[in-house]
């Protein structure tokens, strides 16, 4: 039915998710909706072949998971949704559940003659959005389009819920584009977007509406205040209001709070619950799952985004990127390391959270320890792709990256600060809904792209002491590096899909980013590299990821310390929150600087948001779009000694590229002179308001 | 089309519904049936035959190895089970059910015992349905009743 499709075979998506975009007439609905099916038995998968084309689908059968991997990831937006028996003897069905959630983030449905609780429960568990008993009706499937459906809109309503002011004409694409699904759709989304979860959602829809409003500079202490007031009033309870007058900070509006609360609820659900789809809790900055490939695709993203709206040449993104990444950028010249940052960002604050496990691991795995400031590459080979020519962007992202926490953290706060732009973080639905976003403006203007290209980057260097500094600051997210390095192997994808869809259930929120970011030619590249670098990294990342992910959604106390160190004895999380703290505010300060680069800079993280957006809905042009922007040539320094200054950890902080060097690069771009460091106003951090 | 073929060939089915032999699943195919794909019935019960030998095949070597790996043995059955479900071979399935009770009780000689019953089974509505399909062509109509090739 649908023409660019064809039978259900890997049309490249013209870069619009599935039906949306042109493939199918918005009338036709849900005809030509593209399914896969995998099913060991020929038997039954020419029967489900035959009702589901009786359904006006379109349709591609297999007979094997691997294949059926291999189907989606070559097409990431060449389905729709996928439906798999449970038992098949080259791969459990469960565990390509896992692989499509973390990757794709695509809707599956399992099926199995066995009608066992125990089995249907695993179903749920593993993030399957419906469970269908053998032999399988026509009927049943009749309605699995609602799967598509449903998780699209959430998607789009996170995104609008952490789109910020800048965003509100970004918003109007969601809208857009999910008008193939007709008037009633749209109906929902916004009835969707009304009914938010807390009312915060109300709040931030205002928030969104009122565009040109000053920025508060999220500090670290203002953001400990808040998290202390969030935890006081316990996450569920808190709503704006309250934890405004908790925090009584004059000068702070509710609304204000209510976009921050709104990008930590998405934090934390990411950190916990990968396979919810809601934006509750779980959605944190750091999806459990993320992976060190992941968050560099996030990066990339952000950068892209940002570079998109224009504010930030490509050539900045793309030497931000390269700074930040350091080398690793020279696979594609995509920003990957700024994805792979975010990955960094989502994995290592699962990491973290999982506990003291999670700390030792990092110690002890890899030199990583982002305590130690010793830059330790976590994921050289994800960066590779970013290489560009930056080599101090390259050092930062060396210790960024082997700190891979601390760039996720890094990226985390960005994403907190740039929220509103970030929104595409979370709105992608990507795992690390907020990363990207927030991660592209922070990491531009902060430079600490610098830093979370550090993440990518490792291998560069030894120079980036600067980076490592950063990545303390991340360490104290305390990302296990073991778990960065394995993420780092796979996970492109999953980190990567910021905003394309909500990893949620599927567990693999990454596949947001990645989706995205394989739209985009750039990414697609990267993320094969990286899982060819890291084949079995992969393995273990996806399980990890998995593992994390449910263990996230499991404690969800856990995240949210992670996410407010300061309240937690956790060490680890005290880190996270910590750098956060940094990045928020580093990612505010430049934006309230005013000057050009910080216009530049939210530009980019509005561009980020937007971007990210259009991924969620299958925006691989817009992605493409983001990728081909960020190529820049210019290296781009992070400064990274503004991180320095706030890990108090960190002696390394002696980077010697400084977000001046990046920020430089980038204000050159955009025509600015001098250097952009006083425009990030790290300053206004500084060390000493950090409470470690 | 011959109307007594028809007629003949709609009895059939009646009583292989009646008989349990066949379910409402097997309707549910035959309403899949239309003009681009008028043997669609028959083709899949070939596939269904063709494969559920093999997996029979499993059945047969799990069940000979010793000591037998019940789980193996479970897994192989679900399998066999799923594809019968699957063409409405209600009695086949009944059978599989059965055994994979015995399976789960480590009952090698319930297994074995079931076992042949489902073999048994299996064949015996292999043979109806060719009866069934070959009247259909022979009335001019597929399975399901559509007009189709001989």
């Amino acid at each position: 039915m649908n023409p660019s499709n064809g039978k259900g075979s890997m049309s490249t998506a013209s870069s619009s998710a599935a039906w949306k975009a042109g493939d199918v007439v918005p009338d036709q609905f849900p005809a030509g909706l593209r399914v896969l099916v995998v099913d060991d038995d020929p038997t039954c998968l020419v029967i489900l072949e035959k009702m589901l084309r009786a359904c006006l689908y379109e349709v591609t059968k297999c007979n094997r998971a691997e294949i059926a991997l291999s189907l989606l990831r070559e097409n990431k937006n060449g389905f729709d949704i996928v439906i798999s028996d449970v038992h098949m003897p080259d791969m459990d069905g469960f565990k390509l559940l896992e692989h499509i959630g973390l990757e794709m983030d695509l809707p599956v449905i399992m099926m199995s003659a066995d009608d066992g609780k125990n089995v249907v429960m695993k179903g749920v568990t593993h993030g399957a959005c419906d469970y269908l008993i053998k032999p399988v009706r026509i009927e049943a499937l009749r309605n699995i389009w609602q799967h598509v459906v449903r998780k699209r809109k959430n998607e789009w309503r996170e995104l609008e819920q952490s789109g910020s002011v800048e965003e509100g004409d970004r918003q109007q694409k969601p809208c857009d584009d999910l008008d193939y699904s007709s008037s009633a759709n749209e109906g929902n989304w916004k009835s969707s977007k009304k009914r938010k979860d807390e009312e915060e959602e109300t709040e931030e829809r205002d928030d969104s509406s009122t565009l040109k409003k000053p920025r508060v500079v999220w500090s670290v202490e203002l953001h400990q205040q808040f998290v202390a007031a969030v935890n006081q009033l316990g996450i569920d309870k808190a709503v704006p209001k309250k934890i405004l007058e908790l925090m009584n900070v004059p000068g702070l509006t509710r609304e204000n709070v209510a976009s921050h609360l709104q990008k930590y609820r998405l934090y934390l659900r990411r950190l916990s619950g990968v396979s919810q789809h809601h934006s509750s809790l779980n959605n944190s900055f750091m999806s459990p799952e993320a992976t060190f490939g992941p968050m560099s695709s996030l990066n990339g993203l952000d950068l892209q985004t940002l570079a998109v709206t224009g504010q930030l040449p490509a050539q900045s993104l793309a030497n931000l990127q390269a700074a930040g990444l350091g080398r690793s950028a020279a696979k594609s010249g995509i920003p990957m390391p700024l994805i792979d940052q975010r990955n960094l960002f989502s994995f290592e604050n699962p990491k973290s959270r999982f506990g003291e496990g999670q700390q030792q691991h990092l110690s002890s795995s890899k030199p990583m320890n982002l305590l130690h400031g010793i830059p330790t590459t976590m994921e050289p080979k994800q960066l590779a792709s970013l290489h560009q020519s930056a080599q101090s962007l390259g050092n930062m992202n060396v210790q960024v990256n082997s700190h891979g926490a601390q760039s996720s953290s890094l990226l985390m706060q960005m994403a907190k600060t740039q929220s509103r732009g970030n929104i595409l973080n979370e709105s992608a639905g990507s795992h690390l809904p907020t990363l990207p976003s927030s991660i592209g403006q922070p990491i531009i203007s902060n430079g600490i792209a610098g830093g979370v290209i550090g993440r990518n980057e490792i291998g560069d260097n030894g120079r980036g002491t600067g980076y490592n500094q950063v990545a303390q600051t991340s360490s104290m997210l305390s990302f296990p590096m073991n778990h960065t390095t394995e993420l780092a192997g796979n996970n492109f994808p999953i980190g990567s899909t910021p905003g394309i869809s909500n990893v949620t259930s599927k567990g693999a929120f990454h596949e947001e980013v990645n989706s995205e970011i394989k739209s985009s030619a750039g990414f697609v590249p990267s993320y094969d590299i990286f899982n060819d670098l890291h084949p079995q990294k992969s393995q273990d990342w996806e399980l990890q990821n998995v593992g994390l992910h449910f263990n996230a959604s499991q404690n969800a106390n856990p995240v949210q310390g992670n996410f407010n160190a300061s309240q937690n004895a956790n060490p680890v999380q005290g880190n996270l929150d910590v750098s956060s703290s940094v990045l928020v505010h580093q990612g505010y300060s430049s934006r309230q600087q005013g000057s050009g680069q910080n216009r530049n800079i939210s530009a980019m993280g509005r561009t980020m948001f937007s971007g990210l957006e259009a991924t969620g809905q299958g925006n691989e042009q817009i992605m493409d779009q983001l990728l081909n922007n960020l190529i820049v040539d210019t290296p781009v320094r992070v400064k990274y000694e503004r991180f320095s200054d706030t890990s108090s950890q960190n002696a390394l902080f002696a980077d010697p590229f400084g977000q001046e060097d990046l920020m430089s690069a980038l204000l050159k771009q955009q025509g600015n002179t001098g250097p952009a460091e006083p425009d990030f106003d790290f300053d206004g951090y500084s060390i000493d308001n950090i409470p470690v | 089309m011959d109307k007594n073929h028809l007629q003949r060939q709609l009895e059939m089915k009646r009583s292989l519904l009646d008989q349990g032999y066949l379910d409402e699943q097997f309707i549910q195919l035959e309403e899949l049936e239309d003009g681009d794909n008028p043997n669609f019935v028959e083709e899949t019960v070939t596939t269904f035959y063709a494969n559920s030998a093999r997996l029979l095949q499993n059945i047969e070597q799990a069940l000979g190895s010793r000591p037998i790996d019940f789980t193996a043995l479970d897994n192989c059955m679900h399998q066999f089970k799923s594809s019968s479900t699957s063409i409405g071979a209600t009695r086949v399935k009944k059978e599989c059910t059965l055994f994979m009770e015995y399976c789960e009780a480590a009952n090698a000689e319930g297994c074995i015992r079931t076992f042949r019953q489902v073999k048994q089974e299996h064949a015996s509505l292999k043979t109806k349905l060719e009866n069934y399909f070959k009247l259909a062509r022979q009335g001019g109509t597929s399975a399901g009743g559509h007009a189709g090739r001989s």
